[in-house]
């Protein structure tokens, strides 16, 4: 990336996460920021503790420890309808589609905390509901079309490839007109085109809509690409947090993680 | 060839999401619609009525309603029976305490009371999935019948235990009891079906229906896009039990005109509803009317086989009709386990190129 | 001892009696849940088909008796009814349940109800609705050695229950934990796909965790028909044995036994001191709240692991 660009303030700050399972510690002290509109990667070996980290931040998991600011409001902990409706959206590692659904709906689902009309209107689907119903159906299509998955609008999505689903997926998170947007491994099982084409996806999310965008990737080349800032970790703990540059030259990050990446993707490839 | 959509292009998202978009089911729709409004109600006899029409109408609404929560929600109730006497002994006690009410209010308040028990009923689906809610569910039917049967209050005090539907005119026409005319009665049922049926299409077509299925495929992801687990179940199970409700008010009202807790709504009644979804298709309305019809009719079918056709006892026809609809049933689910749902998708996916396969 | 303490031990301990038998109810559904994910609904009326076809084998104008002209003594028509819940399990292996592998629980789930209708018609047809007392030889009476020294009055049908229900759970946790099949079945129980990768025949695993079941179902059916004969509602004691199941969880032996146990004893204590104001008769649903109420407040149930959820 040579333009350098420029970054609002944080629109999440987490401090000093701690979060246990009944005594299995998964994540110790964690603290780093997300700046808006920045790509903000989190990566580390597996078990590190990244997709609890994510839990937590819309409000999955509740941390022992610690304090969680988001756009400017500090709580505790978070709650998943009050994280999706304040503007996180986010994928996950082992694909969520709601499966007896077509991707339509799939993706309108995504509009859920943005439509209000009640029951009743809506068993009628006559004036208001409908109107709504059409309005949101709108901007899904334009979700669609940025997707290129037009052609798959009706097809139930158990019946998609696996790529298909992924981008699906990313459909629904973006439906929800994220300001923060959450990904877990958005390209892990992909092929390289299936990868090139999500890389782009996620850069021109955030080019276009200015959405921030936090995410998880075991692919280095990919992380190291397209992230504005990098944080590393490992055993849940935080070693490393800075540009993609500081974090590959980093001591603590190469002995816990670059120096045995074959080991890890090929447990990586194992455990999914 | 003769169910094709090419051709029907549609130029706006309205036309797009209406409730039958390509033009070949509208059609078959309306003829349905028309056959069962004008020309049914010509020939229509008492036998026609009692011993059919309403059965399969009221079934299907009943199927309907366990189909919203099971089929389109995942949460498996076997408190159907018990909630449809919440609908039953609800129109029995409003209907009697304020005898001019009119009967189609009387309907959907029982509906509406049948709903606010099934929410209660449906408090511990927050915590418990699965069977073990669909056990939990028990509870609803072993104690609201319990509850009937045991406080005379209920049955106002009637020593035989029963309840009876006194005689009940709408718009001065008698619509319940033994003198109203059989082609009344299929009537009133069929339009409240059907708007019923047109009201649940709609609703799980919309944004409550899609957060239930988003519940149902996957609770966790539906939880973390902002679908509260709370709000989605207890909106199917009040909206499921209201349909339950009047289907047991219809059935207790305008169909049987007496009833007895114990038999009227005993857990036979449960299984019944669910096997009509079950191979009617889960997550169908369509289906839900396919298993209503099969499992009221095949059974009159049988019997007439059987004691009129072959002559024998009717005890001996009971038992071997027992034991036909289980092996029909395990046939059903070998052949095809998504129910006549399916079986009609595909055929119509086969009428699209049938007959010039290529 | 005084006597109102003495008529609570009493109900104590008629409840326990109790839970032992819905315990042996109970036992047979976890087994075959836990080797397939299956709620078999059909449970309970497979005890009232193996008393069925027990009485047939040992009762004068059975069809053995009219075809053949003898009846088997007890110990032989034992042996003939494990024999035919054995056959009948691999009937069902082999014309249901091969074609359903793959469904969803729910599907297996109706199918059982559907088999429940099958196994009562046939029931029916072959050996009639009405009630058969059923003689094994158990002894019948209250126990004179117990209500001579300790003023306390049980039958002996129910020590008899309670010490074959602790002979049966101990022979098939020996079964489970020292034999080949046993360990197979286990290993079907965690991972079906890791069961048939390692080379145990998901089938074969089927038709055995059924005959077991079936067996137990043969012992349940005994001891309830020889309380209050072999008759139609012999089959509801499925519906006694469901809240045992949620609270002692689906695939817990020990949950199975302990949970009948606490349904008997809450189940008796709640008919003597608080159905008498309710109007009686709670039996049919006491149980399920006692059960709900607990799972509102333990939703892994007794014996079950916290779920942590993941994404």
């Amino acid at each position: 990336m040579d333009v350098q660009r420029k970054f609002g303030d944080p629109i999440l700050e987490v401090n000093d996460i701690s979060l246990s399972f009944g005594g299995v510690t998964a994540l110790e002290n964690v603290s780093f920021d997300v700046l808006e509109g920045e790509v903000r990667a989190i990566i580390g070996p597996n078990g590190a503790g990244k997709s609890s980290m994510l839990n937590v931040i819309n409000g999955f998991y509740h941390p022992q420890q610690g304090m969680i600011t988001y756009k400017g409001e500090t709580r505790k902990q978070m709650r998943p309808h009050h994280a999706a409706s304040r503007g996180i959206a986010r994928t996950f590692q082992n694909i969520a589609l709601f499966k007896g659904m077509s991707t339509l709906d799939n993706i309108m689902t995504g509009r859920n905390t943005k439509m209000k009309k009640n029951l009743f209107w809506q068993a009628l689907h006559v004036g208001p509901a409908k109107q709504e119903e059409l309005e949101h159906r709108e901007y899904v299509e334009h979700v669609i079309d940025f997707l290129e998955i037009q052609a798959i609008r009706k097809t139930p999505v158990g019946r998609l490839p696996y790529g298909m689903q992924k981008r699906v997926e990313l459909g629904r998170a973006l439906a929800a007109e994220p300001e923060l947007l959450l990904l877990d491994e958005p390209m892990a099982g992909m092929n390289l085109e299936e990868k090139e084409d999500m890389c782009r996806f996620v850069l021109d999310v955030n080019d276009q809509f200015g959405t921030t965008i936090a995410l998880i990737e075991h692919d280095m080349g990919v992380v190291m690409d397209i992230s504005d800032r990098v944080v590393v970790l490992d055993y849940g703990k935080k070693i490393a947090d800075g540009t993609p540059d500081e974090v590959r030259s980093n001591q603590d990050v190469i002995e816990a993680y670059l120096g045995v990446v074959q080991d890890d993707e090929l447990a990586a490839s194992q455990n999914n | 060839m003769f169910y094709r959509e090419a051709g029907q292009f549609k130029d706006n998202y309205a036309s797009d999401q209406a409730l039958f978009p390509i033009a070949q089911d509208r059609w078959f729709v309306m003829i349905v619609m028309g056959i069962a409004f004008v020309i049914v109600p010509f020939y229509i006899d008492d036998y026609w009525t009692n011993a059919i029409m309403l059965p399969f109408l009221i079934y299907a609404l009943a199927a309907i309603g366990l189909n919203l929560l099971t089929g389109y929600c995942g949460q498996v109730s076997l408190g159907t029976g018990g909630f449809m006497a919440v609908g039953a002994f609800s129109t029995f006690k409003l209907t009697t305490a304020f005898p001019e009410l009119n009967f189609i209010i009387v309907v959907l308040l029982s509906g509406a009371i049948t709903a606010s028990v099934g929410v209660v009923f449906g408090i511990p689906s927050l915590r418990i999935k699965g069977f073990y809610l669909a056990v939990a569910t028990l509870a609803a039917q072993f104690f609201l019948v319990w509850m009937f049967n045991k406080f005379g209050w209920f049955l106002n005090y009637n020593p035989t235990g029963q309840i009876h539907m006194p005689p009940r005119e709408i718009f001065g026409v008698l619509i319940t009891g033994p003198r109203a005319a059989p082609e009344v009665k299929y009537l009133f049922v069929l339009i409240f079906v059907s708007l019923c049926a047109l009201a649940a299409k709609n609703i799980v077509r919309g944004r409550v229906g899609r957060s239930w299925m988003a519940i149902r495929d996957m609770d966790i992801a539906a939880e973390l896009i902002g679908i509260r687990p709370l709000e989605a179940k207890l909106t199917a199970f009040a909206v499921s039990s209201f349909y339950v409700g009047m289907a047991g008010s219809l059935y207790f009202g305008i169909w049987l005109g007496a009833a007895e807790p114990i038999e009227a709504f005993g857990i036979e009644q449960s299984f019944l509803v669910l096997f009509m979804i079950i191979i009617g298709g889960l997550g169908s309305i369509l289906g839900s009317f396919l298993g209503a019809a099969f499992i009221t009719l095949m059974p009159i079918l049988m019997k007439n086989f059987m004691v009129d056709g072959l002559g024998l006892a009717v005890v001996t026809a009971k038992h071997i009709e027992i034991t036909m609809l289980g092996v029909l049933i395990l046939f059903f689910l070998i052949v095809e386990p998504h129910g006549f749902a399916r079986l009609w998708q595909i055929a119509k996916e086969k009428l699209r190129l049938w007959p010039f396969p290529h | 001892m005084n006597p109102e303490l003495l008529f609570f031990f009493e109900t104590v301990i008629g409840g326990l009696m109790a839970g032992v038998m819905y315990s042996l109810v109970a036992l047979g559904f976890v087994l075959i849940f836990k080797a397939s994910g299956i709620f078999n609904f059909a449970q309970g009326v497979m005890c009232l088909f193996a008393a069925l076809a027990l009485y047939d084998f040992m009762a004068p104008g059975g069809w053995v008796d009219r075809w053949f002209g003898f009846t088997f003594p007890v110990w032989a028509a034992i042996a003939l009814t494990i024999v035919v819940m054995i056959i009948l399990a691999w009937l069902i292996e082999r014309f249901v349940l091969q074609y359903l592998v793959k469904q969803e629980p729910i599907i297996l789930f109706m199918a059982t109800i559907g088999l429940a209708y099958v196994l009562e018609g046939i029931g029916d047809i072959l050996f009639g609705s009405d009630v058969k007392p059923l003689d094994v030889g158990i002894p019948q009476g209250a126990s004179d050695w117990l209500w001579d020294n300790f003023n306390l009055y049980i039958e002996k049908l129910e020590i008899f229950a309670a010490a074959t229900a602790a002979v049966l759970v101990t022979v098939l946790a020996i079964f489970f934990q020292r034999t080949r099949i046993g360990r197979a079945l286990r290993a079907v129980a965690d991972d079906h796909q890791a069961a048939l990768s390692v080379g145990i025949s998901l089938r074969t695993i089927w038709v055995i965790v059924w005959s077991v079941s079936g067996i137990v179902a043969l012992v349940a059916g005994i001891m309830w028909g020889s309380k209050s004969g072999v008759q139609f509602s012999l089959s509801l004691i499925a519906l006694k044995a469901l809240p045992v199941l949620i609270l002692g969880g689906f695939t817990s032996v020990p949950g199975a036994i302990v949970g009948g146990l606490i349904i008997g004893v809450g189940e008796k204590l709640a008919e003597v001191y608080f159905g008498p104001y309710v109007g009686g008769a709670i039996e049919n649903w006491f149980a399920y709240m006692l059960a709900l109420v607990f799972l509102l407040f333990r939703p892994q149930g007794l014996f079950g692991e916290r779920i942590i959820e993941r994404v």
